[in-house]
């Protein structure tokens, strides 16, 4: 599906038609209120916007979705992110005796960014991506949102699109919003795998038992090695990247590997090439020696999940928003439905100009009929490509609705009320 | 008619019941009066035992067995309990066991009035009780862990029979210690993850559903973290009430020397202001700094950008040295700006973190540069980072030619490799230091960046060693800790002839260790 032409020179004027007419207010507030059941919830919540001419301003908070609304149709910011929810209202935290303002609770976030995956990538690099690497996105959220929901046991998690090259996932259980400092780190640790900075050449190193999460991953990793890694990255190419590739090899795997040079100069095709690799790993696996696990951890080097341990740590850091407008690509950070998870196309994520451009393109059928008012009056995304993503927004907040309601029979089951 | 009382509990002594396990929680204070010199004497002992835990800690692999051995004799040097079953008979002059474990209640809590009022202060409380914490429970005698666990209400769910053949493979594979006999013999409980999180961090468990799946060998871990939980509870309690003692002129003094002790030096204030030109940085990086700097100044020259962890590691350290504010703006603006950052884009975005570093912006908080402890330990390196310890964090093989490309020779280069390989990364620094300066022997013991940086200009400036006063000759790579342990024999001996004395010994332990 083509986007309409996205200039950023345009923002200005775009933005003031996509908070008045095609954001999602009621189904966004829905989300940040969690049902009421905590008090002051919502207003206790930071955003932060960005405005024209990159001003930033931290501890918005807003006493109901009515004045979120005005606001953010008055001061059309150019980007959104939310933030903890605080023990006083972030707009008033000047007020407040210095120390005793403490960011409370938030959900458990994950930022996944390309350009972290820059030194193993061939296609792109910085920002840019394309469908070779888009990939890797698809890998890391099949390892995360399995390993949150089997191993973490959390239900509702949120996998948004930020509009350039990533995804966010934002755990939005109770449990989840509710976990320390230590805790979040704890989880970010858990699912790491890829250890070391630039001066680090093996990045992942496997151990003897490995883990039944590991091995999870690898399942995952391993269904799309060989198209990803082997045909669209083609690391077992150019003789830069098989050097490369056979830079993680163990050193005395190369010292006896004349051979395997010889094989590797034979062999043109990369699948051959990588299963004479995997051959050799075997027979290393069958001695049971140090690092044996080689070729598991190429493939992880390569293709698992990379996060910024930070973003997820603090209960106060800030987010970008879904349904923010991403002011590079214009592109609208939209919730990805996991069932579509291959079929994803970064590129086919609706921008600003063309969702603007469509409100605009006459509707056949009933709706003419109805009177101009009235057509004001219903969301009018539902007449634009985001229709289809504020409808899988609303399944993820049913889902919710119905677990705190499970809750609710649960506790007064056990109290005896009727 | 008297009938013998069933409950036996009722006729011991409760003083033998408070101290009946040489292992607590410290969960109730000491009710009681002790002499002031009795409270200096212990705050001073378990301060020194605490910093002494820092140290080994950083030199070797905790609960190894030249870890243990050497933190038994300073548990015996300065009289705490370490042997549950202590040979109490036998003895010997010198404290009973009873006494021991009094003088442990008291001095934690002591030092919990001290160490509970900034954030950092409290960290570093909580890393050494717990550490304290875990080589004491790991002494245990299998028996005396059940009566510690049962005593402090740590009850939690054993999975069945059946739940653990289903899991077995699971199991076996989660863990190294775990095997299919393990699974067989012991008892597994199931623990809600967010109360088992060091175990979760590594991965040495299996976890199902929010729940870790832990065998009964294990759970010292557990009680370690309920242990951090409810000590950091206490610490912010703790801080709520000390207006109150704080008013008391006595504890005053003590206290605050005793959390300024901790860290020794901190490099906070800045003594040379304004006595460092940027013109000179790129030539002091190739002479005074160490490498971590070094290798993060030569990074930023190079593609002219670092990234966050980078900045504040090497903002930090600059500000330490005598960077002003405005110097720090100029040099980082004057960088950034040769790279694909306009200047611009830096005041909007870079600034702010600068004037942050500095204590001008937000809360406000004059952040001290890290020491070797922080680099090396929190906040590690990930793709694209340059921060961290390169000791640490680097490669050897990508070590070795940084080292080679520093020109350092080849058999310092294979010392150092050495080091990093037992693990002694400050050790290994410091034998850089001597290699690049051109000495024998470092006269001080490495721990902060900024220390590096002055003692490297005090042997270019030509001033020789000042005269220190626990400069025993003990020329050994267990430099730090010898020193360490013969400051505590020493200090101890001298025993409390008055709060400045005894401070005073404090302050030139700390300096050395």
């Amino acid at each position: 599906m083509p986007s309409s032409d996205y200039d950023s020179a345009c923002l200005p004027d775009l933005l003031p038609l996509y908070y008045r007419r095609l954001f999602p207010f009621s189904q966004y507030y829905r989300w940040l209120n969690y049902g009421g059941v905590q008090k002051n919830y919502f207003q206790n919540r930071e955003f932060s916007f960005t405005l024209k001419d990159d001003i930033y301003v931290r501890y918005q908070s807003f006493s109901t979705q009515n004045e979120l609304e005005k606001e953010m149709q008055k001061v059309n910011p150019y980007k959104i992110d939310i933030g903890a929810i605080y023990s006083h209202r972030p707009n008033q935290h000047n007020t407040v005796k210095s120390g005793t303002f403490q960011a409370l609770e938030k959900e458990l976030v994950f930022d996944i960014d390309m350009t972290d995956y820059d030194d193993v990538r061939s296609c792109c690099s910085a920002a840019d991506i394309c469908s070779k690497c888009w990939t890797l996105m698809t890998i890391a959220i099949r390892i995360l949102d399995r390993a949150l929901r089997d191993d973490f046991g959390f239900q509702h998690l949120l996998w948004v699109y930020s509009g350039r090259r990533g995804v966010h996932c934002w755990v939005c259980d109770e449990a989840a919003r509710k976990l320390s400092v230590a805790a979040r780190s704890a989880v970010a640790e858990y699912l790491s795998l890829i250890k070391g900075g630039e001066e680090m050449v093996k990045k992942v190193v496997l151990m003897d038992p490995i883990h039944p999460f590991i091995r999870e991953s690898l399942n995952v990793v391993e269904h799309y090695f060989p198209r990803y890694a082997l045909q669209d990255q083609d690391i077992l190419g150019r003789k830069e990247s098989v050097d490369k590739v056979l830079a993680l090899v163990p050193e005395d795997i190369l010292f006896t590997m004349h051979e395997l040079q010889q094989d590797f100069q034979n062999a043109k095709k990369p699948e051959t090439r990588w299963k004479l690799i995997k051959e050799q790993a075997k027979r290393k696996q069958v001695c049971n020696s140090k690092g044996q696990y080689f070729e598991k951890e190429i493939m992880l080097q390569y293709c698992y999940p990379r996060l910024d341990v930070n973003v997820s740590k603090g209960v106060n850091h800030l987010l970008k928003s879904p349904f923010s407008v991403h002011p590079k690509t214009g592109r609208i950070s939209v919730p990805m439905d996991l069932k579509e998870l291959d079929t994803f196309d970064p590129f086919a994520v609706p921008t600003i100009s063309l969702i603007c451009e469509e409100l605009d393109r006459p509707r056949t059928g009933e709706e003419e009929e109805k009177s101009e008012e009235e057509k004001r009056k219903i969301r009018d995304f539902k007449r634009t490509s985001l229709a289809k993503y504020v409808k899988y927004f609303d399944q993820f907040l049913d889902g919710m609705a119905g677990s705190r309601k499970g809750d609710l029979l649960r506790k007064s089951d056990l109290q005896k009320e009727f | 008619m008297q009938f013998p009382s069933r409950r036996r509990k009722n006729n011991i002594n409760p003083q033998t019941e408070l101290y009946g396990h040489a292992l607590q929680f410290y969960g109730q204070p000491p009710l009681e009066n002790i002499s002031l010199s009795e409270f200096e004497t212990f705050a001073v002992d378990r301060l020194k035992l605490l910093k002494t835990i820092e140290n080994l800690g950083v030199s070797y692999v905790k609960l190894s067995e030249q870890y243990a051995k050497k933190l038994e004799t300073e548990f015996k040097n300065l009289n705490f309990p370490y042997r549950p079953d202590a040979d109490d008979r036998k003895i010997q002059s010198g404290p009973s066991e009873y006494e021991k474990r009094r003088k442990d209640h008291i001095s934690h809590f002591i030092l919990r009035l001290a160490y509970c009022q900034t954030e950092d202060l409290r960290r570093w409380f909580i890393q050494q009780e717990v550490d304290l914490f875990r080589y004491r429970f790991n002494d245990l005698p299998p028996k005396h862990k059940l009566e510690f666990l049962h005593r402090n209400n740590l009850q939690y769910d054993t999975i069945s029979v059946e739940e653990k053949k289903t899991l077995l493979d699971k199991l076996v594979n989660s863990s190294y210690a775990v095997s299919g006999i393990t699974v067989e013999d012991q008892d597994f409980y199931k623990v809600p993850f967010q109360d088992a999180l060091d175990l979760v961090r590594t991965r040495k468990v299996y976890l199902k559903a929010g729940y870790v799946y832990i065998p009964h060998q294990d759970i010292v871990t557990i009680v370690l973290n309920d242990f951090r939980t409810r000590l950091s509870k206490a610490l912010a309690l703790t801080a709520r009430s000390l207006p109150a003692v704080h008013s008391d002129e006595r504890l005053q003094p003590l206290l605050n020397h005793l959390s300024h002790a901790y860290v020794g030096q901190d490099y906070s204030i800045q003594k040379n202001v304004g006595k460092i030109s940027l013109e000179q940085i790129d030539s002091l990086s190739g002479k005074s700094f160490p490498l971590c700097m070094r290798q993060l100044h030569q990074n930023l020259r190079e593609s002219h950008h670092l990234r966050h962890g980078g900045r504040m590691q090497y903002g930090l350290f600059l500000k330490g040295i005598g960077l002003s504010l405005e110097q720090a703006l100029q040099f980082w603006r004057s960088e950034f700006i040769r790279g694909k950052v306009d200047a611009d884009k830096f005041d909007k975005a870079y600034a702010y973190g600068i004037r942050h570093m500095f204590g001008k912006e937000g809360k406000r908080a004059d952040y001290t540069p890290y020491s070797c402890m922080k680099v090396i330990l929190s906040n590690p390196p990930s793709q694209g980072d340059h921060h961290g310890c390169p000791f640490r964090h680097s490669d050897p093989e990508l070590l070795k030619q940084k080292l080679q490309f520093y020109k350092v020779s080849p058999s310092g280069i294979s010392q150092i490799l050495e080091l990093v390989k037992g693990m002694h990364y400050q050790l290994a620094c410091q034998k850089y230091f001597e290699l690049t300066h051109n000495i024998e022997e470092a006269s001080f013991s490495l721990n902060h960046p900024n220390q590096y940086f002055i003692e490297s200009q005090r042997v270019l400036g030509g001033g020789k060693d000042i005269k220190r006063e626990m400069d025993t000759p003990q020329r050994s790579q267990d430099n730090a800790v010898a020193k360490g342990s013969g400051a505590a024999r020493e200090a101890a001996a001298n025993a409390p002839q008055g709060l400045a004395e005894m401070t005073e010994d404090l302050d030139s332990f700390f300096q050395d260790a």
